[in-house]
């Protein structure tokens, strides 16, 4: 049962699968674990990241590819729902229709540029697709009749989905039931359900060639497989989860705008995550999210504490000035790349491979 | 410039049954120029604006020029490239901001005095992280694409928090210098004073690279580097060192060029070094990736749209650089100067 639901794609180390259960025990309970706004507001975040992060990754780790246009998927989706939902009222047909409007741009948008620049090298992929990501950023923020411009666009989420909802006069297990944790639950499930799709689709026969890509795109041409057929649909693929992620950050946010979803800050931090959790595995995409948006969340607190201490000294505490967390962040990456490409969760599982052998 | 090179040796050229030198390419620049005559439909602003188009374009050059030569000659793509604009500009408050004395004076060489060695400390300094940037960030991930992307990536952010550690987390705001504001009015002509300066600095930089690749032996080292890298090898010549030689020297033409775009842009940032990559890829794309003539007239070209559409139509200024981008791909899918080895 569990075999097949994550598609036989097992952690393969002890360690990782208590890590991986213990985030899922966090995120599945979390309004009744760690009550209060801020940190329902981290595990939602981490709920969305995931999903987007493990879409990113199954262009870079399985595929070999480098977007960085992943972000402007996230934001059709955010923005697919923020205008429909604006302007046409709250309730779910808006919802639906503007996950799906999202989702035709998002795949629509993937294919041309995946035809237009897929052929070629890693590089002039990249460089393309920040050149579209960023005439995307700029488009959004330029029609302002449309998105709200730099402000973007404040909308109401239907009705059961509002803080103001609650379906139960008493409190269940000490938490009063809202619209909020619907939404929460809301999120928690279509991410759940997308991830384990994703990890259906890598394990997959189709994955298994989108990997034999990445090692050798040469070879798997001469075996007989259009590499840039597969290597378009993977890019489809990630588009449309990236923007499903958009939909649901929007639906939690009730807000979308150029820096929520748009910002090149956030491409980096998707490359963060993938590189520092491991590329190639989607376990590494949970893990990734989870460690650096708790990073950005708290390790700014600790820092800003560890600045206070060494204050007076040269130097030190600025470096460790709580603004200054993407620094660490970076350097962390910068080391993993180096040293260890396959992340954290590649290293673990290469420790239990060796164990067991 | 390949083409340049071309027509100068000729000679030999025919006998070796090289291909023609291909002007097409260069012509598009005064094309572009003469569709626009007609749209803009007044003289005066049109000769505005293609001044400060061409300005324009030769300071997106002088940024991106060290960019595509890496390119080239390593087949190394540097992500983090910006990081020395923004460093260039950082470094070049240093030197401006304590100078004010002399850069609000209303004396050109006063002016002057100040800016030349702002530029000349910032070349400096980026050409000297730079060499500290290959050795540390890139020398470990030759020939490897994806982690070069990746690494660089990361050398950025790093670079970025760096310059907030050294330089607070605010923007600077930075004035030019007097007698750079302005403009010369000819009738009904206006032509910012300093996008001549522009023009000069940059067409002083491309001039010097030319003779540097064209008359020396450096540059014929280079330029056969960037041809076929192997066979310079074997013929006995460090390939690498040229390498960190060209690397240094474009960390510190992006020096040069952050601190120019910093007294164009009157601000500094950390950011902006990666908000101009964006132009610098497309205009080393739309020139054919590794080739410096290539690049010289894709920035053109970028920066006479850029002028032109923010003229016409300003909402569509950035689209229309994408828009170019795809057109001159349709056009030569390898960019105007393919590179003969891709």
């Amino acid at each position: 049962m569990l075999r097949s639901l994550l598609s036989d794609d097992l952690p393969g180390n002890r360690i990782l699968a208590i890590v991986l259960l213990l985030i899922l025990i966090g995120l599945a309970f979390a309004p009744f674990l760690f009550p209060g706004t801020r940190s329902l507001n981290v595990a939602a975040k981490v709920c969305v990241f995931i999903v987007l992060v493990a879409s990113y990754d199954l262009l870079l780790g399985y595929t070999g590819i480098v977007s960085f246009a992943h972000t402007m998927f996230f934001g059709i989706g955010g923005y697919g729902i923020a205008i429909l939902l604006a302007k046409s009222g709250a309730d779910w047909t808006s919802v639906g229709l503007g996950t799906a409007v999202a989702l035709v741009i998002s795949v629509v948008l993937a294919f041309a540029i995946g035809l237009f620049s897929l052929r070629v090298k890693a590089i002039f992929f990249a460089m393309i697709t920040l050149a579209v990501a960023t005439a995307f950023a700029i488009l959004a923020s330029q029609l302002s009749w449309l998105t709200g411009g730099e402000d973007g666009l404040n909308f109401r989420v239907p009705e059961i989905l509002r803080p103001s909802f609650s379906p139960f006069e008493d409190r269940v297990l000490g938490v009063n039931i809202n619209g909020r944790i619907i939404t929460y639950y809301l999120i928690f499930c279509v991410g759940a359900a997308m991830f384990l799709a994703m990890l259906r689709i890598v394990n997959s026969p189709f994955g298994k060639v989108l990997q034999a890509i990445r090692e050798n795109d040469f070879r798997a041409e001469a075996l007989g497989y259009r590499t840039v057929v597969y290597r378009t649909v993977a890019s489809c693929l990630g588009a449309a989860f990236a923007t499903m992620a958009g939909v649901l950050y929007a639906l939690w946010l009730r807000y979308n705008g150029p820096d929520t979803t748009l910002s090149f800050n956030i491409m980096m931090d998707i490359l963060l995550m993938v590189v520092i959790g491991g590329m190639g595995t989607l376990y590494g995409a949970v893990v990734g999210a989870t460690l650096f948006i708790i990073a950005q969340n708290y390790l700014q607190d600790l820092m800003g504490a560890a600045s206070q201490s060494l204050q007076g000294l040269p130097l030190l505490p600025d470096l460790l000035h709580p603004d200054r967390w993407l620094l660490w962040l970076g350097v962390l990456f910068v080391l993993s790349v180096y040293s260890f490409p396959v992340g954290i969760v590649g290293k673990l599982r290469q420790l239990g491979g060796a164990a067991r052998r | 410039m390949a083409s340049m090179a071309d027509t100068a040796k000729n000679e030999d050229g025919a006998a070796l049954g090289r291909p023609k030198a291909d002007f097409l390419p260069a012509l598009l620049v005064p094309a572009l120029a003469l569709v626009a005559l007609p749209l803009v439909f007044d003289l005066p602003a049109w000769i505005t604006l293609t001044v400060a188009g061409l300005a324009m374009g030769l300071m997106i050059f002088i940024m991106a020029s060290g960019l595509t030569l890496v390119f080239g000659l390593m087949d190394v793509l540097n992500f983090g490239h910006g990081a020395f604009i923004s460093l260039g500009a950082f470094v070049g408050t240093v030197i401006l901001l304590p100078l004010s004395g002399w850069t609000t004076a209303d004396s050109f060489w006063l002016n002057m005095a100040a800016v030349v060695p702002a530029i000349l400390v910032a070349m400096a300094v980026s050409g000297a992280v730079g060499y500290a940037f290959e050795r540390v960030i890139i020398t470990p991930v030759y020939g490897q694409h994806l982690k070069q992307i990746l690494i660089t990536m990361g050398g950025l952010i790093v670079a970025e928090q760096l310059i907030h550690v050294i330089w607070g987390p605010d923007q600077i705001p930075l004035t030019r210098p007097t007698t750079f504001r302005g403009a010369f009015i000819f009738g009904d002509v206006a032509i910012e004073k300093f996008r001549l300066i522009a023009v000069a600095i940059g067409l002083l930089v491309f001039v010097a690279m030319y003779m540097v690749l064209n008359r020396t032996r450096v540059g014929l080292l280079i330029r056969a580097g960037v041809e076929n890298g192997e066979m310079v090898e074997a013929l006995g010549y460090r390939i690498r060192r040229l390498f960190v030689g060209v690397f240094v020297a474009g960390s510190a033409l992006a020096g040069l060029g952050g601190v120019m775009w910093a007294l164009y842009q009157e601000t500094v940032t950390a950011a902006m070094g990666m908000q101009v990559m964006v132009l610098i890829f497309i205009v080393i794309i739309i020139g054919g990736l590794g080739s410096v003539g290539g690049c010289f007239i894709g920035a053109m070209l970028v920066g006479l749209v850029a002028n032109y559409t923010g003229f016409l139509a300003p909402k569509l200024a950035l689209g229309s650089n994408i828009l170019l981008m795809v057109l001159i791909l349709l056009w030569r899918p390898q960019g105007l100067y393919p590179v003969a080895r891709r």
